[in-house]
Parts: C-alpha cells; sequence; structure tokens
C-alpha cells in the first residue's frame, strides 16, 4: 500500500498515471529541451562561447614564446620584482603564463580589440579568475588553452587564481589593463 | 544452511521485522557515519570561522589541511557509511530477508573504517592538503590514495552484500510481487554507486601507483575526466539514496503510496541511464574537451536526470497530498500541507530536505551545468554553495530525519530531548539555507573557493572585492554557525539516545521469519479521474519552475554583458 512495500498491483506498470503527472513531465521534458537549445543557439547568436582551441604543450616552448613576446611588446614594469607590462598590437597572440604563485606577465590590451590569449600552467593546475568580471576557466599544465577575447569595457582588471594549489595559493594575483 | 539460523525479530511499533545479522551491521555502519559526522562538523566549524573573512581564525596551512579532511568526512565518509546502513535496510529489513554473507559485510565495514582512518591519517600528518579532488600533480602520501581505495573496496562488498540480498529474497520467497519503491531506489543508488566506484579504481589506482613512484605521469585532463565519473557520481548515489528516503519518509509518516509506480520507478532509471555522464559538467571551463563534447553530455545527459529529479519533486509531495486528501485535509490547495505535522522532526526534515535540494541545489546546479553560463562561477565559492544545497540540505537533512525514525525502531530507544528534536531541522536546514545563498551570492561577486584569504595578504598585486562580497561572506559564517549548531545538536540527540535513551521493547528474536505480503488492492478514488489528485503539489511546481525559468534567463543576461570570447 506504501513505498516501503510491494506495489498493490502486480501487474503496477498498467496502473493509469495521474493527470498532473502526466502534464508535469510533458511541461519539464519541454523545459529540459529549452535549456539544450539555449546551449547551441549562443553558439551562433551569443558573444560568450569559451573555446576550445587546445595544444600540447611543454613549460619550456610556452616559456620561450611569452618570454619572446615580452621582448617585443614590453612597456614598462610593476613592482619590485619588476613584472614586465606588454602591450601587444591588437589581433596578436598573447601569452600567460600561470605558475606558483603568479601570472607572468601583465597583460595591457585595448577595448575593442580581439586577442588571441594562450594560457598554460608550468606546475599544477590553475584557476584564471578575471575580476571583477567574473570570467572564469581552468588552467592545466601540458596544455595550450587559445581563448579568443575582446574586452568591452577600459578597466584595471584582476586575475586571481580560482584552482587550489598550494600554501601560496591566495598571493597569486595579477592585473590586466584594458585602455 | 545460513537460512536456518538466521534470527529475526519484528519491531512491535512499525511492523518492521529485523534480521539479527543485518541490524548489528545497519548499526554499525549508522554509528561510523555519525562519528564521521562528528568529525567533519568540527573541522566545518573552523572552514567557516576562517572564510568568514572578518574572523579568519587559522592560518593557511592548516586551513587547506582542515578543509581537505572536512570534504572527506563528510562527503565521502559519513554519506557512504549511512548509505550502506541504508542499502541493508533497504534490502534485508524491507524485504524481510536474511543480509547475504552478513560475514563478508563485517569485512567490508572494517575496510572502510581502516580506509577512512588511513586517508585521516595521511591528511592530518599535513603532507596531503590536496582537497577532496587531490588534483594531480598536486602530491599527496601515498596513503591518502591507499585509504581511499580501501574505503571504496569496502564500499563495493557492501554493494554487491546488498544485491546478493535481494537475490536470497526472491530466491527464499520472502515477499510478494515486485520490490518496494524505497528498495527499488536503493538498487538505483547501488547501481550508480558500483559505476562511481568503479571510476574511483581507474583513476585513484593509478594515482597511487604515481605517489609511490611506479607511474612517472599521470595526464591532468584524463585524471580531472576519470576522477569526476567518481567524484560527481558518488553525488548522485546521494540523490538516489534520498529520494528513496524521501519517499521512506512520506510512506512511514503518511502511509503514502507512490502517486503511480510507473513514473516514479521510470524516474529512478533515468537516474541509471544518464545520471553518470553528467560529470562532464566538472570540464565546462577545461581546454582539451571540444564544445560538442561539453554540450552533448550536460544536455543528453543531465537533462533526463534532470527531468528525473524534476518528477520526483512532483510525486513525492504528490503522494504526501494523496494520503493527506484521503485522511480528511481537502479544503482549499493546501490545507494538505498546512496541517502536516511540522513538529515531527521525520517530516519536518524531510520537507526542508526537498524544499532546499529543489529550489536551492536544483536550480543553482543546472544552470552551473550550462555550458557557457559555467564559467560565470567555475571554481567560485559559488559551487560549494550549491553542492552544500545538494549534498548537506538534500542528503544529509534527509537522513537526519530517518534517523529521528531509526532511532526507536532499529535502536529501540526513546529519542531524548524531544523538544529540541522538533527544532533541530529548523535550525539545520534553515540555517543551511541562508549559508548557501550567501555563498552563492559571494560566488557571484567572484570569490574563489578553496582560498584562505581573499585580501591577498602578502601578494605582489593587490585585489579588493567589494564590500558585498565581505558582507556575503559574514551572512554565511553566521548562518554556518547556526547550521553547525544544528548539526550538533542532532549528533547529541543521537548518541545521546543510543546512551541514555529510554529503552523501549525490542520484540523476541525467532528463527521464524514472516513473509512481506502484497496489500489488497483497493479501489481508489481520484487515481486517473477527470480531477486532479495533488493539485496543491501541481501549483508548488509551477512555482518552482518559474523560479526555475527566471533565475535561468537572467543568468544568460549576465553573460551576455561580459567580454566577448570565442
Amino acid at each position: 500500500m506504501s513505498a516501503i512495500q510491494p506495489p498493490a498491483q502486480r501487474v503496477w506498470w498498467k496502473q493509469p498515471v495521474h493527470k498532473e503527472e502526466i502534464l508535469w513531465i510533458v511541461i519539464a521534458f519541454a523545459w529540459c529541451l529549452v535549456m539544450f537549445f539555449m546551449m547551441p543557439y549562443w553558439h551562433v547568436y551569443g558573444k560568450q562561447n569559451l573555446s576550445s582551441e587546445t595544444y600540447r604543450v611543454t613549460p619550456a616552448l610556452f616559456q620561450k614564446a611569452a618570454e619572446e613576446m615580452v621582448a617585443k611588446y614590453t612597456v614598462r614594469t610593476e613592482t619590485d620584482e619588476k613584472i614586465p607590462v606588454v602591450h601587444p598590437p591588437a589581433g596578436a597572440d598573447i601569452y600567460l603564463i600561470a605558475r606558483l604563485w603568479a601570472w607572468w606577465p601583465i597583460l595591457e590590451l585595448e577595448q575593442g580589440k580581439t586577442y588571441r590569449l594562450h594560457v598554460t600552467a608550468m606546475d599544477y593546475q590553475h584557476g584564471f579568475s578575471l575580476q571583477p568580471e567574473n570570467i572564469n576557466v581552468q588552467v592545466l599544465p601540458g596544455y595550450e588553452h587559445v581563448i579568443t577575447v575582446t574586452p568591452n569595457r577600459a578597466g584595471t582588471y584582476s586575475i586571481l587564481c580560482n584552482e587550489f594549489c598550494g600554501i601560496g595559493h591566495h598571493k597569486m594575483v595579477s592585473k590586466l589593463y584594458v585602455k | 544452511m545460513a537460512n536456518n539460523v538466521a534470527e529475526f525479530r519484528t519491531c512491535p511499533r512499525t511492523g518492521l521485522q529485523f534480521h539479527k545479522s543485518a541490524e548489528t551491521l545497519i548499526k554499525a555502519n549508522a554509528v561510523a557515519a555519525v562519528v564521521a559526522l562528528l568529525v567533519g562538523g568540527i573541522l566545518a566549524l573552523l572552514v567557516v570561522l576562517t572564510r568568514w573573512q572578518a574572523v579568519h581564525i587559522i592560518d593557511a596551512e592548516n586551513f587547506y589541511m582542515v578543509l581537505t579532511a572536512h570534504g572527506l568526512d563528510m562527503l565521502a565518509y559519513w554519506i557512504i557509511f549511512f548509505e550502506i546502513a541504508v542499502l541493508y535496510f533497504c534490502s534485508s529489513t524491507l524485504l524481510r530477508s536474511r543480509l547475504a554473507t552478513p560475514a563478508l559485510g563485517w569485512v567490508a565495514f572494517w575496510l572502510m573504517l581502516g580506509g577512512a582512518v588511513l586517508n585521516n591519517v595521511a591528511v592530518f600528518r599535513g603532507d596531503s592538503s590536496v582537497m577532496f579532488t587531490s588534483y594531480v600533480p598536486l602530491p599527496a602520501n601515498p596513503m591518502f590514495y591507499l585509504g581511499l581505495i580501501l574505503f571504496a573496496v569496502g564500499a563495493l562488498i557492501g554493494c554487491f552484500i546488498f544485491l546478493g540480498t535481494l537475490v536470497v529474497a526472491r530466491a527464499e520467497r520472502t515477499y510478494e510481487g515486485s520490490i518496494p519503491l524505497v528498495t527499488f531506489g536503493a538498487l538505483t543508488a547501488c547501481i550508480i554507486a558500483i559505476f562511481t566506484i568503479a571510476s574511483g579504481a581507474i583513476i585513484l589506482i593509478p594515482t597511487f601507483l604515481w605517489s609511490i613512484g611506479y607511474i612517472s605521469h599521470i595526464d591532468p585532463l584524463m585524471y580531472r575526466l576519470v576522477w569526476w565519473g567518481f567524484g560527481h557520481s558518488s553525488q548522485q548515489i546521494n540523490v538516489s539514496a534520498h529520494v528513496a528516503v524521501w519517499y521512506a519518509i512520506a510512506a512511514i509518516v503518511f502511509g503514502a503510496k507512490p502517486m503511480s509506480e510507473r513514473v516514479s520507478r521510470v524516474a529512478f532509471t533515468l537516474y541509471i541511464l544518464f545520471l553518470q555522464l553528467a560529470s562532464a559538467h566538472h570540464l565546462l571551463a577545461d581546454p582539451g574537451v571540444s564544445t560538442e563534447w561539453k554540450v552533448f553530455n550536460t544536455s543528453y545527459a543531465m537533462y533526463l536526470a534532470v527531468l528525473a529529479s524534476m518528477i520526483h519533486g512532483l510525486t513525492v509531495p504528490g503522494a504526501i497530498e494523496v494520503a493527506q486528501r484521503e485522511k480528511g485535509f481537502t479544503k482549499g490547495l493546501f490545507e494538505w500541507i498546512r496541517k502536516a505535522p511540522w513538529g515531527n522532526p521525520v517530516f519536518s526534515g524531510m520537507f526542508i530536505s526537498l524544499l532546499g535540494f529543489g529550489f536551492l541545489g536544483g536550480i543553482s546546479g543546472v544552470m552551473m551545468g550550462t555550458e557557457q553560463l559555467n564559467m560565470l562561477i567555475h571554481n567560485t565559492i559559488y559551487v560549494p554553495g550549491h553542492f552544500h544545497a545538494t549534498v548537506v540540505i538534500g542528503t544529509t537533512l534527509a537522513f537526519m530525519s530517518l534517523t529521528y525514525f531509526l532511532i526507536p525502531t532499529l535502536f529501540n530507544r526513546e529519542v531524548i530531548m524531544p523538544g529540541l528534536a522538533k527544532w533541530q531541522p529548523y535550525l539545520f536546514g534553515l540555517g543551511m539555507a541562508v549559508f548557501v545563498l550567501a555563498m552563492m551570492g559571494a560566488g557571484t561577486l567572484g570569490v574563489p573557493r578553496r582560498h584562505w584569504d581573499i585580501t591577498f595578504a602578502g601578494a605582489a598585486l593587490p585585489y579588493e572585492f567589494p564590500g558585498t562580497a565581505w558582507l556575503m561572506l559574514a551572512i554565511m559564517g553566521i548562518s554556518g554557525l547556526v547550521a553547525i549548531v544544528g548539526g550538533a545538536a542532532y549528533i547529541l540527540i543521537t548518541v545521546g539516545s543510543l546512551l541514555w535513551g529510554k529503552k523501549l521493547e525490542s520484540g523476541a528474536y525467532s528463527t521464524k521469519g514472516t513473509v512481506l505480503r502484497m496489500p489488497v488492492a483497493t479501489a481508489i478514488t481520484g487515481h486517473g479521474s477527470a480531477g486532479f489528485a495533488a493539485p496543491g503539489t501541481f501549483v508548488f511546481a509551477l512555482v518552482f519552475l518559474a523560479a526555475f525559468v527566471l533565475y535561468y534567463f537572467v543568468n544568460w543576461k549576465y553573460l551576455s554583458t561580459v567580454w566577448g570570447l570565442s
């Protein structure tokens, strides 16, 4: 008679189903379809889709690419550690290294321009978290993720690490400027 | 033959029949679960008081250690020990059968206990602060992985004992007809558990070998892919188990029968078929997996499971409504719920669990599991906000309410401090609800999860979170304390009742078991008739849907304002 007893009918699968159950299943299923179509829809009409362009990479190789970019486009340095600030031209390939416990180098971009941002981790897993914009992407060692970004507002942003990466995790903060 | 010596007793209050060996095993697993909850709860206090930025009680090293242990003790040990107890209860007790191979049940228990202790020792040595997820190449002590593996092997044996008991019950004809819906739900949990533990073995065994130097490299992406087959699927065991507990409590408190067996069982089957691959949504912000893979696995896999949860969300309260209406609470749409026994913690806890799981855990989970929207909250404190709604309000509170039923039935003790017990689900459930909302609020402002210090003391470059984020963390801290008081009350009542509760008559043991008869089918008015049998529940469901749709599109709106990404 109840849910902790066997069904009252031996052939319970032929028992009629309540009207509101059927109606609710139809509504819920329709809603699930809407949620499914939103994802492909956004790929066609939306402007915020995470790229899946990825390459295998070694830390040394990525480091070299980042250093070449820094040598070419550094405009100034910041803090006592002399972290380079690079201002690459629009459309450029830009490289961002995540490592224990810093992001390197500091990027300076232009509003409305598009860049190909390459990002990888040198050691453990890290989390790219752009604040206060709140864009969050996983960063894995051995994988070079290429994301096409178009900053739409000028300002000073911060990049935090939001994947736990050891004792200095909370010190892993950098800046990103949009002019 | 073991059957000849199996001893049974019938509980004089509920009529449930306990197999002596099963009973002892259920007790042992339930007690181990509560001990894990106690340890996890003390750790929760330290975590909350540290993340409440204005209090910030322990240092970074201890914080990450405590957080790792908190995750494991709660998510793995408290919940899975309790689930093994639920599995034995749903097979042996509900089917009135002897438990298959009780001796192996003890092997399982000691393996699980040994594994849990070993894993905790590894964490508290301080060299395994790798969080619950232990993402490679972050290194932990080999004991850390070994403990988890032993625990998983024990749990796997428990699953097979459950399946074996179903076979024994069928062969020895201890019940008529089909297995009860609650046992079917437990079977769902068990099948998912086997998949889950297999995934865990596939990734944790190589990781253990890597930690002792036998394997040189574990690919971080592969680790995440396979690990989440374990990490997320284990939460699907919880969902199946606590939904089964909801149905059980509806049956125990109201004598509620499922609205229709077919719908509820199909919904459980949807969990088995589609829930596991939904773990793909943990990789939505990852490099190296294609867009099509992400969309396919979160929509095909997850939404059909979401559908199943939405069905249970209707049929569980619907079953209660039908039962209440048959008792004469028919006035208007909502008399059945207004006149429900809100002072009975078995019911109130279960109903808060249902609401919290659906409104807070369910809606936020689907939002997070949408490919593009995931970028807004990935790895922020929103994520623990979500899963505290699902596994704390959902699973933990459901298990707590079941405990109030088990104390007199299984342990034959009267629940002590009934006044406190009456308030406990509210303290815990509502404290947790505010806690969860505050975490989600902070996450929406970008506050990272698993993070010791959002003032970033000692960092080369500064970042300041807005005052609202601090406020959210303070609300989280205060409501977290309320929930911890609620959790402490649960432990006090449970342990106190077991030690000092008035002894109740347990029923004598005999070697003769009785057969679980099929209930006599009655012609029930309202079944398949033109009107709705549960109109109030249907209105609740529509309110839920409206909240869901609104919140979902608010997040798309938010996404449309951030930087262009492609």
